[in-house]
């Protein structure tokens, strides 16, 4: 799945400033590897509707779909459209726009 | 308030006179009405006075009767009025007003232990001719610096790093351990610092040097009782009445001065306390300023409009942007001298130089207040996380923690599943003793990532927090989880960050002193006795201060939800002149050069903020901590000459 190979591009790049964890494997999870931390997951949703214009509902937002390379990629297999899956592993289109715009930048303080 | 610095040359030799100029020069920031150098046998003391008692008497390095002891102080000594009192009756006799000759006849009377009887904020150095002995303290908490470094068979110290590096022979390199520290725990823990072979001695400890070499003493820490229990509300009226007294107290002996004193006001409970007890004891029309924002979200001037109205104070404030923040950052830096993974102290030196304009040099806040009496989200989250850990299954008690940080969007719009994972509760026997900052700790660690491999080899794997460990008192592991949290941020990121970084350094970057009657140790001691419930009710933070505050203040900000002290971060850098130089000194040639960062993890961190996807606490702490490494090195290591003018900075 090419998109499989983004999600982990994605994951890599702003989640592990291209330095992934050492044996860093597509099951393992997120939170456990410390790779995404409470607000991140936040951004990975963000790119997530951009980049295949999906919709996320609020109780999707759970681990069991955003907690490993592969969860993600199952479920942004799931969510997609089979002819447009096909078409994206056939790399034949561009779904959405790659870069998105989040606002905020916060975190707790003293 | 003062700038010291001195040498002692351990094989007696004489200390050359322009060394001491050199250094004392730099730190003219903190003392621009006059210095003052001595030198004998072996030891040298400079010393850069901000007048403020004894204006025409209280010149240093200050010596007794007979010349016997010489002494520089950078402080305040707030009973040195009763300590006169009992030390005239004793015999000794005063040629000053000031406090300064207080000390020096108290340690005539006391020796070593005379600081367990001082009151106050300070640094001094004291030369004991007749034992040829130096002696240093600094004060309980570390409200005032003190650094020093043994080289080429000398001692030599300062107020500030830049004075002991502007003494010759004196090497500067970045200790990366300090940097690890600031990049886990926001602050350096002491004697490290950002620099190697450059110690800063902890709050509540004394230092002697003479021949024989360096011996360092704790003289006080802050020790907690065991739980009390539920204290009935009966009671709770004579606790607030004792802690009201006490800070009326502690106000009142801050307000001696010979020049005038002025108070700062952020909107908050804690300065308009102190602002309140303030305007109550003295006659003067009292002067407030204030810092507010140009953004809403962290704009707290309504609430200090409402408390000028109410205490008809005549008041001054400063409009920030995050330009501004951008602006200034560079000299912010030079006067932390450690890197900060928070814009915050650039506001707060933009506000001493307008305390400096207009005249003041003397400004008592409400600093410390969260510490002693609980006031701090993580106490919050700490009880929170130990109510849930206690059924671990349970659905409800979690969601408490959507009443955390309501102040931040993004962490009340995160997916329940996420916010369980990072305040989790299932902490390992090992780090239980930090149950509290485990989140914070972990979470700042991550930073590791932007290190470049040569840095990451040196600090090594990480070491489970033993640094901060082999700091714990013995009974801390008898207190609670709370308490052990108050622990924790009173012993280091007080004096470590919220009183250096964004208190002392970028305060007397404009000659201006603060004075914080919630640190008087008196108030500090009888909070440390009082049981958690009268500091956290539930989830009422600074119930019993609160108590005490009810008709002082005004009801709207007594009753508002807290917000801490914030200001733009990350995207203070992104615009005007702080973009330029920060592509400069983040630049891969640059990086590379200076070798702390990997520059490809950094380019990627940059362009998440280009592209506007940067929104975590992670990244903004990640590039304000790269920023400020990157200017710290700049000033300190690759172009320090540069700033050894002749007038200092």
């Amino acid at each position: 799945m090419v998109f499989k190979d983004e999600l982990r591009q994605f994951v890599t790049d702003n989640f592990m400033f291209g330095k992934p964890c050492e044996g860093f494997a597509d099951d393992d999870s997120f939170i456990e590897r410390g790779i995404i931390d409470s607000t991140a997951v936040m951004e990975l949703i963000a790119f997530l509707e951009a980049r295949y214009r999906i919709k996320l509902q609020d109780q999707e937002l759970i681990p069991d779909n955003f907690d490993s390379i592969n969860k993600l990629a199952r479920f942004v297999a799931n969510r997609l459209e089979p002819n447009h899956t096909a078409e994206l592993d056939a790399g034949r289109v561009l779904l959405g726009p790659t870069s998105f715009q989040l606002a905020g930048t916060d975190g707790p303080d003293t | 308030m003062c700038g010291i610095a001195g040498k002692f040359n351990f094989d007696g030799a004489p200390v050359a006179p322009e060394s001491l100029r050199g250094m004392i020069r730099m730190l003219a920031h903190r003392g621009p009405d006059d210095t003052g150098f001595h030198a004998e046998h072996g030891v040298g003391l400079a010393h850069a006075r901000l007048s403020i008692i004894d204006l025409a008497g209280g010149q240093q390095p200050m010596g007794n009767e007979d010349s016997s002891l010489w002494i520089i102080f950078n402080g305040e000594i707030f009973n040195y009025v009763e300590l006169r009192e009992e030390l005239l009756r004793k015999g000794h006799r005063f040629s000053t007003r000031a406090d300064t000759e207080v000390i020096l006849h108290l340690y005539e009377e006391k020796g070593e232990d005379c600081v367990r009887y001082l009151n106050g904020q300070w640094a001094f150095a004291i030369w004991d001719d007749q034992r040829r002995r130096l002696f240093l303290s600094r004060d309980r908490l570390g409200v005032r610096p003190l650094f020093y470094t043994q080289v080429n068979k000398a001692f030599i110290f300062g107020s500030e790093i830049k004075a002991i590096f502007a003494h010759p022979g004196v090497t500067r390199e970045i200790d990366v351990h300090g940097l690890d520290e600031v990049f886990t725990y926001w602050c350096t823990i002491p004697p490290t610092t950002l620099f190697r072979n450059i110690h800063e001695l902890p709050p509540g400890h004394s230092i002697t040097v003479d021949a024989g070499g360096i011996v360092v003493r704790p003289y006080w820490d802050n020790q907690f009782e065991r739980e009390s229990g539920v204290v009935a509300p009966s009671r709770e009226q004579g606790y607030a009445e004792e802690l009201l007294q006490l800070l009326i107290d502690a106000t009142q002996i801050r307000l001696r001065s010979d020049v005038p004193v002025g108070a700062y006001l952020s909107g908050g409970l804690d300065s308009t306390v102190t602002t309140a007890l303030v305007k109550k004891y003295t006659n003067a029309r009292l002067r407030t300023f204030s810092v507010a924002f140009d953004d809403a979200e962290f704009d707290e001037s309504a609430f200090q409009a409402d408390a000028v109205r109410f205490l008809d104070t005549e008041h001054q404030e400063i409009r920030c942007s995050k330009n501004q923040i951008g602006e200034v950052f560079p000299d912010v830096i030079w006067h932390t001298e450690k890197p900060v993974l928070r814009t915050a102290p650039a506001p707060m030196y933009l506000l001493s130089r307008l305390v400096q304009k207009c005249g003041y040099k003397v400004v008592v806040t409400g600093e410390g207040a969260d510490e002693v009496l609980g006031g701090y989200d993580i106490f919050k989250e700490t009880k929170i996380r130990r109510f849930w850990q206690s059924q671990p299954d349970s659905r409800m008690r979690p969601t408490l923690l959507r009443r955390l940080y309501p102040y931040l969007q993004n962490v009340q719009n995160q997916p329940d599943a996420y916010r369980k994972a990072f305040f989790h509760i299932n902490v390992d026997r090992n780090l239980q003793p930090f149950f509290s900052h485990l989140p914070r700790w972990q979470l700042t660690a991550k930073l590791r990532m932007f290190f470049s491999d040569t840095v990451n080899a040196e600090i090594g794997a990480d070491d489970g927090f033993s640094k901060v460990r082999s700091r714990l008192p013995q009974s801390y592991s008898s207190w609670d989880s709370f308490r052990q949290a108050q622990y924790l941020e009173t012993k280091f990121l007080l004096p470590g960050y919220i009183l250096s970084s964004q208190g002392d350094r970028v305060a007397m970057a404009h000659s201006v002193e603060g004075r914080f009657p919630f640190l008087d140790h008196r108030v500090v001691e009888f909070a440390s006795r009082l049981p958690v419930s009268l500091k956290m009710k539930v989830l009422n933070e600074k119930y019993l201060l609160k108590r005490c505050a009810a008709g002082l203040i005004p009801p709207s900000v007594l009753k508002r939800h807290k917000q801490p002290y914030r200001a733009p971060e990350a995207c203070s850098f992104l615009e005007s002149s702080a973009r330029e130089y920060m592509e400069e000194l983040l630049s891969p040639e640059q990086l590379q050069r200076d070798g702390i960062f990997d520059h490809r993890a950094v380019g990627l961190l940059q362009a998440k903020f280009r592209k506007g996807t940067a929104i975590g606490i992670k990244d903004n702490m990640g590039l304000v901590g790269i920023v400020s490494t990157q200017l710290l090195v700049h000033q300190f290591i690759n172009r320090f000459e540069s700033r050894m003018t002749p007038d200092g900075v």
